[in-house]
Order: C-alpha cells, then structure tokens, then sequence
C-alpha cells in the first residue's frame, strides 16, 4: 500500500493555493503580448529572448524555469577583458 | 516563529524594519558588504563603511534584542578599480578580528569581467589563509550562469573546503552546480528578480535541503525584509511540517554560521519551539 503524496504532490493541492495567480500571470504576459502588437519600432534582444521562452513554456518537457533561464543566460566562458556597465538586462543580447 | 535572517543590507533598512524583523520572529541577523548604489571614491569610503558594519548596525539590532552579523570585503561592483581594490584589500584584517564579524563576503563577480575575476581571487585568499567563511555572491540575470561557473572554478582552485563557503542568490539553472561543488546554496526572495517564495520553496522541495537558506537580501532596492518569514508561512500553507520550516529557516543557516565561534541567536530562540 502506497501512502497519499504530500499536499505539495497533490495537483488539487497545488491549484486551490496557486491557480489563481497563475491565471493573472498568463493574463498579464497575453496583455503585455497585444500591447506590444499595437506599438511600433524594432523589438530588441529582450522582448525576441521572451518569445523563444513561450515556446519553452508549452514544450511539455520538464523543467522549464531551468530550461528558461539557461535560455536567457550568457553561454560565453572565458572572463569579459572589462566590466563596462554594472547592470543586466535580464536576457543574453547575443542570443 | 523562528527564523535567521542570513543575508540582510540593513545600513540601508530603517529602524521599523529592524522592528518588524524582530516582532516577526527574527533571532540574528548578518549583513554583507556590499555595493552602497554609487561607487566610493577611496579606501576612506569603505573604512567607514566598515565601522558601521561592525560597530553603528550591531547597536541598532541590540535595541530590539536582535544580535547583528557581518561579513567584510569589497563587492565585485567596485572591483574594477584594481588600485582601489588593493586598499581596501588592505583594511579589511584589521576590522577581521572584530566580535561580530562572520567571514569574508559578500565576495563574487557582477559582468564576470577579469578583473573582477582577480579581486576574488584575492578574497579567496585571504579567507583561505585566515580559515574564515566565505559568503559569494553571484550575477544577475543573464550574467549569473556563467558568473557562478566562475566562481566555483575559482573556490575549486583555491582549495575552499565546501561546506566552509556558501553561493548565494541560486536560482533553477545554478542551484544543481552549487550543492553538487559541496557548497552551501542561498536562495534570495526579491518581488521580481531572482525567486519568489513558490520558486524558492520548489528548490528546497527538489534540491538538497540541508544545505539551502533563504534570504531577503533586503537593501535600498525594490526588496522585504520581512521576505523569509513571509516563505515560511508559505511553505506551510503548501502543507510542509511546522518542523521541516524551522529547519530551512532557523536550523541551517544556524548550521552553517556556528563554525563562526562568536555567532549566537537572541536570547530564548534556541530554547523554541
Ligand atoms: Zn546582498
């Protein structure tokens, strides 16, 4: 006899305590998606790193979010010669 | 309640948060060096700076009951400046040996640049050589991946035994690389860069549990102090035990600070729950 999985195991669990969340989250990444479309001018590295990962998101594989930032990061090795500006803009522009 | 705040940048939180920390359950917390928003303009900026870590913080924490930690380095924000990197390099033994000192961080790379790479390095060495901590920090974004491959190679080649150094800010792609070196594994709790608490809690669920804490890394950023505890009461309204939460919250990070002879909770905490 197997016991019951663990509450965080259990599917209706998980929806009852996140779904809801997760419906706003979808519903604000589909608004964010039409507001691009009605803007104009040229989409840089973040917005064309941010569409490869909606095909991630609906692979059905597992590991997505790994799978997703692995998609976003720096694949280089070797130490940049210098620093220049201290910020990141969340996707790889090289990608 | 009870919970270690492990990773907190409270020169630049106010005294209600110390508060709200305290009445929440908080029973030590540490603070990293770390990059003050604009980069100082000598070693003076950072002898100060020092001072407050390990003299003006702990006496703000005592009011509320709450011991107060740090760790001492220069962070890889300012290391360009391999001049500037070497004077502070110099000072900071002198304030090692202060009580509330816990070790050498948070030490690590910003855009993996060289030199970054070197004053690391020499961080290392001077905690290797001390035998003391060693709190790493790691990029954002885009940068963190290849940032904490780096870095790894880096405590590899220097020969830090593991479990005396902990790599903060995992996040899905770099936790696995970080507890499989050995090291201990931080997970940083921000509204929206690095994890949010479902994330977080999903790692500990997945990834070796023991030797993960969580943090707020609260600073003068888009940050909450009160981040971990607001992670415990999640992690048990998802169903873990009231004992499996203390263990992340309290039990490792209490784990991994007592190989620092002076760290100690508040008063009591240790006697809960
Ligand atoms: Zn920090």
């Amino acid at each position: 006899m197997s016991r019951p999985p663990e509450p965080w195991r259990r599917r209706e669990a998980l929806a009852d305590l996140y779904y809801m969340d997760a419906r706003a989250r979808v519903l604000d990444l589909a608004a964010f998606l039409d507001r691009l479309d009605r803007a104009e001018g040229a989409e840089d590295h973040r917005l064309r790193s941010l569409r490869a990962a909606l095909a991630l998101l609906a692979d059905g594989k597992e590991d997505r979010a790994r799978r997703i930032l692995e998609s976003w990061s720096d694949p280089t090795t070797d130490p940049a010669p210098a620093a220049g500006s201290k910020g990141a803009t969340g996707a790889w522009p090289g990608a | 309640m009870r919970y270690v705040e492990p990773h907190a940048h409270m020169v630049s939180r106010t005294t209600d948060d110390y508060r709200a920390m305290a009445l929440s359950g908080c029973a030590a917390v540490c603070e990293p060096a770390f990059w003050a928003g604009f980069d100082r303009c000598s070693a003076d900026g950072f002898r100060d700076y020092f001072r407050q870590l390990t003299e003006t913080e702990p006496a703000r924490a005592a009011r509320f009951g709450l011991p107060h930690f740090a760790w001492l380095c220069l962070n890889p924000k300012e290391s360009e400046d391999l001049g500037l990197a070497e004077d502070v390099l110099a000072l900071i033994p002198e304030f090692l040996s202060r009580p509330n000192v816990l070790g050498i961080g948070e030490i690590g790379l910003n855009k993996n640049s060289r030199n970054e790479l070197r004053v690391l390095e020499r961080h290392v060495q001077i905690a290797v050589e001390r035998d003391r901590l060693i709190l790493v920090h790691t990029p954002h974004l885009e940068d963190k991946l290849k940032g904490t491959r780096l870095i790894l190679d880096v405590l590899r080649a220097h020969g830090v035994k593991p479990g005396r150094a902990l790599v903060d800010h995992v996040e899905e792609h770099t936790v696995r690389l970080v507890l499989d070196a050995g090291h201990w594994g931080g997970i940083t709790l921000y509204p929206e860069s690095k994890a949010t608490p479902a994330r977080a809690i999903d790692m500990v669920e997945r990834y070796a549990a023991e030797r993960l804490w969580l943090n707020s890394a609260c600073d003068w950023g888009h940050s909450e102090p009160l981040a971990v505890p607001r992670a415990a009461l999640e992690m048990r309204r998802r169903g873990h035990s009231a004992a499996a939460v203390d263990a992340l919250v309290y039990g490792n990070p209490v784990r991994f600070l007592s190989q620092v002879p002076g760290f100690r909770v508040a008063e009591g905490a240790d006697l809960a729950p």
